[in-house]
């Protein structure tokens, strides 16, 4: 039971600001992820909301109070940490223990409470064990489990599937979901990973160099980015981006201008800009299709066969390369010639300092 | 890897070679000691065994004297050392400051300082203090002696533990103590053991304070066996009795403890 | 339940600073007695070195000007003390890695009884100097009674009196022998720590084993053998025991090195003064190599 609220949070290390400003609010229950690019102060901002880096301005509030000098153990929160950290030479007991046996809990109580969560992480038969004796997937329920013991206000994951193979990571994933819906606790969740972001997230915030980009649901950032950035960030593979000149701006939409000569009409609002201005037009891969009469020409570069799904990778006269996401049953081949229809309702735009044009229409699942 | 039989035949030649040859001295000291005075000055390898010479070291010098003297001084000196070299080192690997690299190696450096330098002034300092010949004195010296040292093989040790367990440890409400006490210590075990195990040797074999500051009461056996070389008279099989006992506790200390020892002494120049 | 009920989030005070400020805080006490250790016995030398201070004629005291220092720097045993005092370290120096990265080449080998003789090369490291120099003045380089003595007469040549004929020399190979294993064991260590795939790639390079030994070991061997010769270096400018035990400094002043020299000025010709201007050379001396030492190999270590 915690909300959380950031305001104006910054962080420098001498002259060098790292963490430029951060507003936040975070709601009970909720599970937020902060995603960004290495470098972008991620990792910083948890840490500095566990207590663990010093906190240069502004005010850390959960639940109202600010507790910017308050010792990490003293505010209610528990932490994942990337390489688990586990104590070595303590047993998986002693390990998930130990919090409770610094707060001098009796014995009785350490032992139900852990072997509580033991139950619920399925960690029973390994309660007696080092974490060397463990596989990495059950090191990392040990380390949830560490933090489930203290039954913490608000748990900050820091990575912690980064260390896991792709198979533990899809199923670590799904566990995380169910653990969050039987905790009921406020999550916040740190990945550089975006389909961890997208999946997992009630509300994701997109962090670079120290500012927040973006923060909203995932299918809000996924179909409405806010700026080029987000709109690069997210979504695999990446949006395609453009050069283009609007051409014509009218109540229902604005015409753009490829430099290789097609012009698309799209239902986004022309705003501040003026014919002739330069923009960036913004398509996902599976905003296109192949239509003969299509305006977009272009020659299959290589063609990446998933199964399900097909990549094209076009070169474009005159445009940037286009990457098309198509049915896996289409039989295009490197080399072809083919043409190119847009969905109109799937563009965005971006003026020139990268700020995306309000469409018209909102998606139905981002309302 | 694999060595071929060539291969193998010289290393072993090679390696057993050098082994016997740098053991020689060790082992004819520990044959002559057994050796009657006679015998002990002719390079023999046969001769009848007998305990003489360890008779009549006992009963010219109080051996387990100097022994103990020894003990305490060595263990008092390494002590004293990790109770300071602990929280530095902790504080070091874990709360670098700017200054922290300068002050590691401006410790070291103090360890550059000769002893003759301050021989003097220790001397007549300890004289007023009323130091000389006392065991809490050489125990002073010997925990600053090997305090730079200590504290630099600590410090490497500590720089193998993730930090992000000691944060873990914060998390989960440790203060300061609590990190090193249950976290830090029990994870640099080995460590701490083979910087204790190397102080109590270089303690042990110490020969220029114990020298000069001691007389009779405090002297270690590094004194004890300074005064068998006396010029007057060559008694070979009593001096390689004495040796022995002045050498065996050490020796088969570090025999043991060589595996441990060895991690440290690389202060971090191997990974 | 503790963690969860703090009842008044301010009370729970500045722990987020504390923790900042304690580093500083723990490693003061270590910080001051070195520096007290090192400062106060510092200032009485300097103090003393500028004095006539002689404990068996206490009537000539009072302020020497640089007498000390001018009678130091004119006194002949003074120059070969130096000159002693550098050609024992390098001379160590140069056999204890030399021969040191030889073997830890050989022990890093597989062969019958490794473990074992590993054990006994690096036993003269436990040795207390006073003893190494005893067994080799005495069992070993003895010209009538030594085992090195015995050998020569067997081979029909005639004995070697070391100490009166080549008494450096002799010096040298006692203290070579105490620190042989040193250098022998962090070297093996470092040895032991090249990725066999590195050699391997060698290999397939075509570099055969001596190509592989200065290409590829020894490289990887130059952090621990900057770490022998630092902690090596420490303890060579200060070699006494063994000289105290074997020759006194002699015959004449052959083997006098610059800590003998300060001991027999001040313990046996009981002149402070000279011996005071005597140690502060030696600490001006080592702190041009420790400054040298430093900035060259602390350099690579990690901090």
């Amino acid at each position: 039971m915690a909300t959380l609220q950031l305001r104006d949070i910054r962080k420098s290390f001498g002259a060098f600001e790292v963490i430029k400003g951060i507003d936040l609010e975070i709601d009970d229950r909720e599970f937020v992820v902060f995603v960004g690019p290495s470098g972008c102060g991620k990792s910083t901002l948890l840490r500095m909301i566990a207590g663990l880096e010093e906190i240069t301005g502004g005010d850390l509030m959960i639940d109202g109070k600010r507790i910017n000098r308050v010792g990490p153990a003293d505010r209610g929160l528990a932490m994942v940490f990337q390489s688990y950290a586990l104590y070595p030479h303590m047993t998986v007991r002693q390990n998930m223990a130990f919090a409770l046996r610094l707060a001098r809990v009796p014995k009785a109580e350490r032992d139900r409470k852990v072997d509580e969560a033991a139950r619920i992480l399925q960690l029973e038969p390994y309660l007696e064990r080092r974490p060397k004796d463990l596989s990495g997937g059950q090191r990392q329920r040990v380390a949830i489990g560490r933090a489930i013991v203290r039954q913490p206000k608000v748990f900050l994951f820091d990575e912690p599937l980064s260390n896991l193979d792709a198979a533990l990571r899809g199923q670590m994933r799904i566990e995380l979901l169910r653990l969050h819906e039987e905790l009921n606790a406020t999550m916040i969740y740190v990945t550089h990973d975006q389909i961890e972001a997208m999946t997992m997230a009630d509300k994701i915030v997109v962090l670079q160099a120290g500012r927040v980009e973006q923060v909203g649901s995932p299918l809000e950032l996924y179909h409405h980015p806010a700026n080029l950035f987000v709109a690069g960030f997210i979504g695999s593979p990446r949006m395609n981006l453009m050069e283009a000149k609007v051409v014509e701006t009218g109540p229902t939409g604005t015409s753009v201008a490829l430099p290789s000569g097609p012009r698309i009409e799209v239902p986004i609002e022309g705003g501040t800009t003026a014919n002739g201005d330069a923009v960036t037009l913004g398509i996902r891969p599976e905003g296109l299709r192949i239509d003969p009469a299509g305006p977009i020409a272009g020659t299959v570069a290589l063609v990446e066969r998933l199964g399900g799904l097909t990549l094209l990778h076009l070169t474009i006269a005159g445009s940037e390369p286009m990457t098309v996401q198509i049915e896996g049953s289409d039989a295009t081949r490197t080399h072809d010639q083919i043409r190119l229809a847009v969905d109109p309702a799937a563009c965005h735009l971006f003026d020139q300092a990268g700020q995306a044009l309000p469409q018209h229409a909102r998606h139905p699942l981002a309302a | 890897m694999r060595a071929t039989p060539l291969q193998r035949l010289l290393s072993f030649i090679f390696g057993w070679g050098a082994a016997l040859l740098l053991f020689f001295p060790i082992a004819w000291m520990v044959l002559t000691s057994f050796k009657s005075e006679r015998d002990a000055t002719s390079p023999g390898l046969f001769f009848a065994p007998s305990l003489d010479s360890y008779r009549d070291v006992f009963a010219r010098a109080d051996y387990l004297s100097f022994a103990l003297n020894s003990v305490v001084i060595s263990v008092g000196g390494t002590v004293l050392a990790l109770l300071f070299a602990i929280p530095a080192a902790y504080a070091m690997a874990f709360h670098p400051t700017h200054r922290t690299r300068g002050t590691l190696l401006w410790m070291l450096s103090t360890k550059m300082l000769p002893p003759v330098g301050v021989l003097v002034p220790i001397y007549l300092l300890f004289r007023t203090a009323g130091l000389l010949d006392s065991r809490s004195g050489l125990v002073m010296i010997y925990a600053l002696m090997n305090l730079p040292i200590v504290v630099w093989m600590l410090f490497t040790f500590y720089k193998e533990v993730p930090n992000e367990i000691l944060e873990a440890g914060r998390m989960d409400g440790a203060k300061t103590a609590g990190e090193v006490w249950f976290l830090l210590l029990p994870l640099t075990l080995p460590g701490v053991a083979s910087t204790g195990l190397l102080s109590l040797i270089l303690c042990w074999n110490e020969a220029f304070w114990s020298l000069n500051l001691t007389s009779a009461g405090a002297a270690p056996l590094t004194a004890f066996i300074a005064s068998f070389s006396s010029p007057e008279g060559l008694f070979f099989a009593k001096l390689s009795a004495a040796s022995t006992m002045a050498v065996a506790p050490i020796l088969v200390f570090g025999w043991f403890s060589q595996r441990q020892l060895v991690q440290g002494l690389t202060f971090g120049a191997v990974k | 339940m503790s963690t969860t009920s703090t009842p008044d989030a301010t009370l729970s005070g500045s722990e987020a600073e504390a923790t900042r400020k304690v580093g500083p805080l723990l490693v003061m006490p270590s910080v001051i007695v070195l520096l007290a250790w090192m400062i106060v016995p510092l200032v009485m030398t300097l103090w003393f070195s500028f004095q006539y201070y002689n404990l068996v004629d206490p009537t000539t005291r009072g302020f020497a000007g640089i007498d000390n220092y001018a009678y130091l720097v004119t006194d002949p045993d003074f120059w070969v003390s130096l000159e002693n005092t550098l050609i024992l370290l390098v001379a160590v120096l140069v056999i204890t890695v030399g021969l040191g990265t030889l073997l830890a080449v050989v022990f890093n080998l597989p062969f019958p009884g490794r473990n074992i003789a590993r054990v006994l090369a690096i036993s003269p490291f436990f040795v207390m100097p006073t003893v190494s120099a005893l067994i080799w003045k005495n069992l070993l380089m003895h010209p009538i009674y030594g085992v090195f003595g015995a050998l020569a007469s067997t081979l029909g040549l005639p004995p070697v009196d070391w100490f009166a004929q080549f008494p450096l020399a002799a010096v040298i190979a006692i203290v070579s022998w105490e620190w042989l294993p040193f250098a022998l064991l962090i070297l093996l260590t470092a040895v032991q720590s090249l990725d066999h795939e590195q050699r391997e790639a060698a290999r397939m390079d075509g570099a055969g084993p001596l190509a592989q030994f200065f290409f590829i070991t020894l490289p990887h061997l130059s952090r621990a053998i900057g770490v022998v010769i630092m902690i090596e270096t420490i303890f060579l400018l200060t070699v006494f025991a063994e000289i105290f035990v074997t020759t006194s400094g002699g015959p004449g002043n052959a083997t006098t090195n610059l800590a003998f020299l300060i001991y027999a000025r001040a313990l046996l010709q009981y002149d402070i003064g000279g011996a005071s201007a005597g140690g502060v050379v030696a600490i001006v001396l080592a702190n041009i190599v420790a400054f040298f030492l430093v900035r060259s190999i602390a350099r690579r270590l990690e901090v």
